[in-house]
């Protein structure tokens, strides 16, 4: 803050702090008395009438104190300009106090825990403590209080595994995120509308539901030429690229005809934001041992 | 001095009621507008595209801010769960700012990047699909409504003409980038940008 505005800004509250102390005595000095009597100011309206009274005194004292007050407040406290005050208080310097306060208290603790391989804190009952308040604040609202998931975003619970289930593989998910493209029609752009159909019914048929027999079967060629390259001959996915398995009867985007053949048709894109730049590695590491906890 | 004088005249009292709220204004409200620390934009601080400025209309007209704030204080409860506190130099080009008063819904001075897209998307299309205990609205005809770009041209010069560095080129190309759009991918693009200059590890 420039001199200018310093000045300025100090002058305004000690002439306002004053002002209201000159108020209050010049106007005591005109009362003629202390002494409550029955004179009025001498108007009348509709017959009410005011009388001319002091001020209470603990009224009068009240108004004393707050002038003492502020004075004490701008001695200690920021609020004459540039002073900082006697305390040298500022919000920042709060907060750091807070932070450093709340380091030194669970530092030590976090810091042992980022130590601590993965899979032995996931059986650390007070490292779950805190990765289950941890994923409550920051994961819950995609996979869901219970970590269950809902379409589009998976199931944490189930030990199946778009991206990889080892320690390393759900470590490197927090950190740096995961970008899920299923390409729409796979990487066959002109399939036709007969061939969706036959290759959802191949699809279902991984799981026993295919609705038509021989159209699940003309199926099979189709996705050899669209599917494969992610999905694996066999369907059972890559978790190097995130393809999921369609074997396993679990699914991200529904399970039905109808949805399954939405996936094919438009494609589908997910996002696994990343944490690194949200959260500490310590607090990842806490965080991967409870996600490593719910299935393991 | 006799009380009387100022009550049995009005137009002095006039002058002294000014003369007594101005101090307020005069040394807390007037030295912001010269001060660098709430004028200068931190760095790094672009002005919103054009499809972002008509998210935060829509933010606005749908009246996200009643129940979100968008203004993290500086409590360490606070900078856990959302990030870095919100400073001066964030708001410079927002006008009007949004920092809201009431959260009902958490805080979203920072929720840039911290959900997919999609995960926005389906959240605004119908909250309790994602968070069953949510009681936020849902917004489904932000997905077949499309942006009004009539209007960008002219929301963008107005932001010029009171100090936001927008170019002539910008202004000439709104319109067009907003074209066909539905509300939805301005409002995500506006979410999706909200705080991310500033970031810094809880």
């Amino acid at each position: 803050m420039s001199t200018f505005w310093s000045i300025w800004i100090s002058v305004i509250v000690l002439v306002v702090v004053f002002g209201c102390a000159w108020l209050l005595f010049a106007t005591r000095k005109s009362q003629t008395t202390d002494v409550e009597t029955d004179r009025t100011m001498g108007h009348s309206f509709d017959g009410i009438e005011e009388y001319d009274n002091p001020l209470p005194k603990w009224w009068f004292y009240l108004f004393v104190a707050t002038v003492i007050f502020s004075l004490g407040y701008l001695a200690l406290y920021p609020g004459l300009g540039n002073f900082k005050g006697l305390l040298g208080w500022t919000s920042t310097n709060q907060w750091e106090a807070e932070v450093a306060a709340a380091e030194e208290k669970y530092g030590p603790i976090y810091a042992q825990f980022g130590q601590t391989p993965v899979v032995e804190l996931s059986k650390n009952e007070d490292a779950l403590k805190i990765g289950q308040r941890l994923f409550a604040n920051n994961c819950a609202v995609c996979h869901g209080t219970a970590a269950r998931g809902q379409i589009g975003f998976p199931n944490l619970t189930d030990g199946d595994w778009m991206w990889g289930g080892s320690p390393e593989a759900i470590l490197e998910t927090l950190r740096n995120g995961r970008m899920g493209n299923m390409p729409a029609k796979g990487v066959m752009p002109n399939m036709t509308n007969e061939q969706v159909d036959q290759v959802v019914n191949y699809v279902l048929s991984f799981s026993g539901r295919e609705k038509d027999a021989a159209a699940a079967e003309a199926g099979k060629a189709v996705f050899a030429q669209g599917c494969v390259a992610c999905h694996g001959p066999e369907g059972k996915g890559m978790q190097a690229l995130g393809a999921p398995d369609l074997t396993d009867n679990i699914w991200l985007y529904g399970s039905n005809y109808e949805w399954i053949k939405e996936t094919v048709l438009h494609g589908r894109q997910n996002e696994m934001p990343a944490q690194s730049g949200r959260l500490s590695s310590d607090q990842i590491q806490i965080l991967a041992a409870y996600v490593y906890s719910l299935s393991n | 001095m006799k009380h009387e004088i100022v009550e049995k005249n009005i137009g002095l009292m006039i002058v002294f009621i000014i003369l007594v709220i101005s101090g307020g204004f005069l040394a807390e409200v007037l030295p912001l507008f010269f001060l660098k620390e709430v004028n200068e934009p931190i760095e790094g601080l672009e002005p919103l595209s054009a499809l972002e400025l008509e998210g935060r209309d829509i933010y606005i007209r749908e009246g996200c801010h009643v129940c979100h704030t968008q203004q993290i204080r500086p409590f360490r409860a606070e900078t856990e769960r959302y990030g870095h506190y919100s400073v001066a130099g964030e708001f410079v080009y927002e006008r009007p700012f949004l920092w809201g008063s009431k959260r009902t819904g958490p805080d979203l001075a920072r929720v840039g990047g911290r959900y997919s897209d999609a995960w926005q998307r389906q959240h605004l299309y119908d909250p309790r699909s994602v968070v069953p205990e949510s009681n936020m609205p849902a917004f489904p005809w932000l997905f077949k409504d499309l942006v009004n770009h009539k209007g960008t041209a002219a929301k963008l010069s107005a932001l010029q003409t009171l100090g936001v560095p927008y170019t002539d080129e910008q202004i000439a190309s709104g319109p067009g980038e907003v074209e066909g759009k539905f509300e939805i991918e301005a409002l995500v693009a506006y979410l999706q940008q909200l705080g991310t200059v500033l970031s810094d590890k809880r």
